[in-house]
């Protein structure tokens, strides 16, 4: 039965999937790296999932070849040899989706990161055993449930309730269901049956195949920005709820730290995050500060909307590869209960290089760059992931899909960033210059892009801002004028620029500094809501008109700064908080006031 | 289990070593290939089949034949005899004693390809380490548990910065802890090493220093193993014995060179520049040993050393290490040539870890503001410099020209240093510099910032 000799994990959710068919073995007879090949005394499928020898050491089979089948192992290799036996689980990589996911660290398999007796990650982990949980029924006996319902809700001790679904697969009438109370996520909760007359046990957690996309009823275009809190975003670059945006960067531009900015202050109801092949401390740094900081909408602590799935760079390379799609999976099935969710994934590169690491292995003809010739299609069905949608469930809900590119030295020409940009929506090109000015969120102005801004416009004047769009393409503009002034500047030099030149190089400073520079490290600004970003838009558009008013008036354009309300204005976003909207009207009429003493006439102090 | 088999060698290509299969060794096993025609060569296995086994030499496979090679398997990975009587030692590039004193009485052996550390047991690091530079302390701060590499140049003064750090770094107001430095010459030329073991002998350093040297004329190939050996002593003393590591590791060009010698020879499909796809990778296992653990006392710091090739950061060396390490500190060639010293470039610097590690908690509680404030400012400098350089500083408004002394006095007086500086000095000669600049120009800075720093006394 178990010629590994080890108890079974019982809960091991590969194994929920193997109906009918017989559980296979095999015996290696070759491996190198992480590929082996094994002899097998039963039928394995393509994609199978299998586990390797004592420590069981997860695998999927890549390749059928007569009677032998090649695995590619998802762990450290070592010490394995002709002989050691392969056992078949029946099933596709699967993952474990229930109430235990929200607030913990997993894998790139998705199973739990946890605190040990030793510090390092050694091969063979197990799957997270069974949890307990508050379950509460929300069906009776008779009912008639679709595929994909929800049957009850789950709450850990303290915590909000999260509802529990059905597997996709599985619907009919309810036949029994397990009483409110204590229940472990593992036991069966509701046993269905189906036309058939067939009857099946489901329990509050399921697994599900990582590459296969969860099925929606219906899926809807999106027309609502996701609000991040970061003005550059929401006002010149926004994504859609269900939309898709990638962040490119060369080292050390800020993708990490805006990620985590999204994470912090957009408003999703869970949050993924995907560490791919980057660093440990950075993992350990969101584990380290999320439980203290506070969701600005629910008031409780930002770890429990949020999972984390880390393969880190040291970890091993073909989990990495699979692990985009355990956070893709997770994603989808928190947005099947009718939730808005964000899927960071930092990066998207590492996974790319992943994919060409184990397709090199394979013997696969490299493409460009050395990528195999299906990455473009791998990049799509990623993003293809996003979208808001009417759930099998009933509820609207929706997986917006950010993702970092690390493009090698920088440039954006690679293939990993120009197949991404032809599908995604929102493209946030993040730029060396402004990063190492140490100007954040370095965003670059010119080179991002947002297909879908204009679509937002009505959702901005709902929540009292009319003149979003409007204001929007100002700025852009301003900012495109800016650049090419800067060139001329170059040339002839500043002071040669005539008075509304110069003025709009004052004018494209401010728009920088006072509304588009925000720290993602500061108490105040790290997260800028939609009523202060209007506000703020309104009082950088305001300044812009009385400057330019000021100037037609014959006003020198280098006396602006040297106003007293100009450095409030720069300082703005750092210095007036989410609750204090009124100093912002205050910071409006001291401007007015002291371009009117300007345009007067009255030479102010000092000049 | 040591198991010695003869005559069973089929094959020698490259650094591989065919075998036929007459022993149950697991992949990866460690092996030790002796020949009459000189020191026994390391090798693990690198590929099994029913019948035939491949053994992967780390080292030079010159002058090995088939028929009297004799392989000695240790039935487990390449491992590290390791005890705190690592300190004071010097080794070659694989953990043997060359400094003719006894060998190492090891107290634990650890695997040398080591474990990735569990993100969930690694403690933030924020300890702030006081170097004496300026350029760092006060602008690109290290923390204890940081990788903070040096890119610098064939001719710049790396070495010497290093070792300015190595012997200065402490701790502020703090026990200063049991401070261990473990140094991995992998690939460098006799001189650079000497100068490392004589400066640390000057500093006193030497008897908590273990020195591993790969020299540049020793084995290339033995180049892959002297940074793991050198960190898995790191990791013990780190880890095991408490010690606060810092771990030098120079030239990571060096190793990379070697990494691209032995993929090519083992045929693999080569990536950008002929390195190995896979090199992001394995220059991880290598960087991510960093680290501080809950529940340790010790703690692993980081400063690899790497030469960019054609002074190109670009360049698949700085770029990949880029990517991995928390930052990097960057020596310019135009600074040194116009005698700033030491010529740290700081706009392309960069120290991930500063926040967590400076401010009132650490530091104080206007650094940050500063800091951000000064590379503002010389941002500014430098495109105002660059404006200079067609239409002349005349050509300049008011407020440019005034950036442009900012720039020399921030290069001549704020990154050049002749002695080290406490981080109180630092800060006040870069409070001194912002002087000059017009208040509406300090963004950066709240006003009580500029009326407690900045106001005429
Ligand atoms: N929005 C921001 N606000 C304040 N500081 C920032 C911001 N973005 C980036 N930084 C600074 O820049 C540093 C580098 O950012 P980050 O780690 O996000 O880079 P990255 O693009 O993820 O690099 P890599 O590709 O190497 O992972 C941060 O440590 C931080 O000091
Ligand atoms: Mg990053």
């Amino acid at each position: 039965m178990n010629p590994t000799g080890r108890p079974r994990d019982e809960s091991a959710p590969q194994r929920v999937g193997a109906e009918g068919r017989p559980v296979s073995h095999a015996e290696i007879v070759a491996v190198a790296g992480p590929v082996l090949r094994a002899r097998a005394s039963g039928a394995f499928a393509l994609r199978e999932a299998v586990e390797v020898g004592d420590h069981a050491l997860l695998g999927e089979v890549v390749k059928l070849d007569g009677d032998e089948i090649v695995v590619q192992v998802y762990e450290d290799t070592a010490g394995l040899r002709p002989g050691v036996a392969v056992e078949g689980s029946g099933a596709p990589l699967s993952v474990p989706l229930g109430p235990g996911l929200l607030g913990r660290m997993f894998d790139g398999l998705l199973r739990p990161l946890v605190r040990g007796e030793t510090p390092f990650v050694r091969p063979g982990m197990r799957r997270a055993a069974g949890e307990v949980f508050a379950f509460t029924p929300l069906a009776r006996p008779g009912d008639e449930l679709p595929a994909g319902a929800i049957f009850g809700e789950a709450a850990r001790e303290g915590l909000p309730a999260q509802a529990c679904l059905l597997p996709p697969t599985a619907g009919g009438t309810v036949v029994s269901i397990a009483p409110g109370g204590a229940l472990a996520d593992t036991a069966v909760a509701c046993t269905l049956r189906d036309a058939s007359g067939a009857e099946r046990g489901v329990a509050m957690r399921h697994a599900w195949p990582v590459r296969t996309p969860r099925p929606v009823l219906a899926r809807r275009v999106p027309d609502a920005p996701l609000i991040t809190g970061q003005r550059v975003l929401d006002t010149l670059f926004p994504v859609a709820r269900g939309g898709k945006a990638a962040i490119p960067g060369g080292f050390g531009t800020g993708k990490t730290v805006l990620l985590e900015a999204l994470a912090k202050g957009c408003d999703a109801d869970v949050i993924v995050y995907l560490g791919c092949g980057e660093r440990g401390n950075e993992m350990a740094g969101v584990l380290a500060e999320f439980p203290e900081l506070v969701d600005p909408r629910t008031g409780r602590a930002l770890m429990e909307r949020t999972v984390v799935i880390a393969n880190t760079s040291n970890m091993p390379v073909s989990a990495r590869e699979a692990s985009i799609y355990s956070a893709a999976t997770v994603a989808e099935y928190f947005r099947d209960q009718g939730l808005h969710v964000a899927l960071m994934a930092d990066s998207t590169s590492r996974w790319a290089e992943a994919l060409r690491e184990v397709s090199g292995r394979f013997g696969e003809l490299p493409g460009e760059g050395g990528y195999p010739a299906y990455l473009a299609s791998r990049i799509a069905e990623f993003y293809e992931r996003a979208a808001i949608a009417d759930t099998l469930c009933g509820r609207v809900g929706s997986v917006t899909v950010i993702g970092a590119i690390s493009p090698p030295s920088g440039d954006f020409s690679e293939p990993v960033t120009s197949h991404t940009k032809r599908y995604v929506k929102a493209f946030w090109a993040l730029d060396v210059q402004r990063a190492q000015a140490r100007f954040y969120p370095a965003i670059h102005p010119l080179q991002s892009y947002a297909e879908d801004a204009a679509a937002f416009a009505p959702w901005w004047t709902s929540h009292g801002n009319s003149r979003w769009l409007e204001l929007r393409r100002r700025f852009l503009t301003l900012l495109d004028e800016q650049a090419r002034l800067e060139r001329m500047a170059r040339i002839v030099g500043k002071d040669a620029l005539p008075a509304r030149q110069q003025l709009a190089l004052t004018c494209a400073d401010v728009l920088n500094e006072a509304f588009l520079r925000q720290s993602a490290f500061s108490p105040v600004d790290r997260r800028c809501g939609p009523a202060r970003q209007g506000a703020m838009m309104r009082v950088t558009a305001r300044f812009l008109d009385l400057a330019q008013a000021a100037v037609e008036a014959g006003v020198a354009p280098e006396r602006i700064p040297r106003l007293d309300a100009y450095r409030p204005l720069l300082r703005m976003g750092e210095e007036i908080g989410e609750d204090e909207l009124e100093r912002f009207d205050a910071l409006e009429a001291a401007l007015e006031r002291e371009f009117a003493a300007l345009v007067g006439g009255a030479p102010p102090a000092g000049a | 289990m040591l198991v010695t088999v003869e005559h069973a060698a089929a094959r020698l290509e490259g650094p591989l070593m065919f075998l036929r299969r007459t022993v149950d060794a697991g992949l990866g096993d460690a092996v030790e290939v002796h020949s009459p025609s000189g020191p026994p060569r390391l090798g693990r296995v690198a590929a099994l089949d029913t019948k035939h086994m491949t053994i992967e030499v780390l080292e030079s496979t010159a002058g090995l034949d088939l028929g009297r090679s004799v392989v000695r398997f240790f039935g487990e990975p390449l491992a590290f005899g390791l005890s705190g009587g690592v300190l004071g030692r010097v080794f070659n590039g694989v953990g043997e004693p060359v400094d003719g004193g006894p060998p190492i009485a090891a107290a634990q052996r650890h695997a040398v390809d080591g474990l990735p550390l569990n993100p969930v047991e690694r403690a933030n690091p924020r300890d702030f380490i006081e170097t004496g530079v300026t350029a760092i302390d006060l602008l690109n701060s290290l923390v204890r548990g940081q990788k903070l590499p040096l890119f610098s140049a064939g001719g710049l003064p790396h070495d010497r910065l290093a070792v300015a750090i190595a012997t200065h770094a402490r701790l502020r107001d703090a026990e200063p802890g049991a401070f261990a430095i473990v140094f991995a010459g992998i690939g460098v030329p006799w001189e650079s090493a000497e100068y490392f073991r004589a400066s640390l002998a000057r500093s006193g350093a030497l008897a908590r220093t273990a020195l591993f040297l790969n020299l540049a004329s020793d084995s290339s190939t033995q180049r892959l193993l002297t940074p793991r050996f050198a960190l898995t002593a790191a990791e013990y003393l780190a880890y095991v014995e408490g010690k606060h590591v810092l771990a030098i590791l120079t030239d990571m060009t060096n190793y990379c060179e070697a990494l691209r010698e032995v993929s090519s020879s083992k045929g693999e499909v080569p990536s950008r520049k002929g390195f190995p796809g896979a090199m992001y990778s394995d220059l991880a296992t290598l960087y991510e040993r960093a680290g501080i653990v809950h529940g340790h006392p010790g703690s692993l710091t980081q400063l690899p050393i790497l030469t960019m090739p054609a002074d190109d950061i670009g360049h698949p060396i700085p770029d990949l290490t880029g990517y991995i390490t928390e930052g990097q500190i960057v020596l310019s060639r135009e600074l040194d040539r116009r005698g700033v010293d030491p010529p740290i470039d700081v706009l392309p610097s960069l120290s991930r870890l500063m926040k967590d590690g400076v401010g009132g908690r650490f530091t104080h509680a206007d650094h940050p503001a500063l800091a951000s404030q000064l590379y503002a400012a010389y941002a500014r400098a430098v495109q105002a410099r660059v404006l200079a350089s067609v239409v002349g500083a005349d050509g300049l408004a008011e407020t440019d020209r005034r950036y442009l002394a900012f720039g020399d006095a921030f290069e001549g007086t704020l990154v050049r240093q002749e002695e080290p500086r406490t981080l109180e000095e630092s800060m006040a000669a870069g409070w001194r510099l912002l002087r000059d600049l017009p208040r509406a120009e300090l963004a950066r800075l709240s006003d009580a910032q500029i009326a407690a720093h900045l106001s005429e006394a």
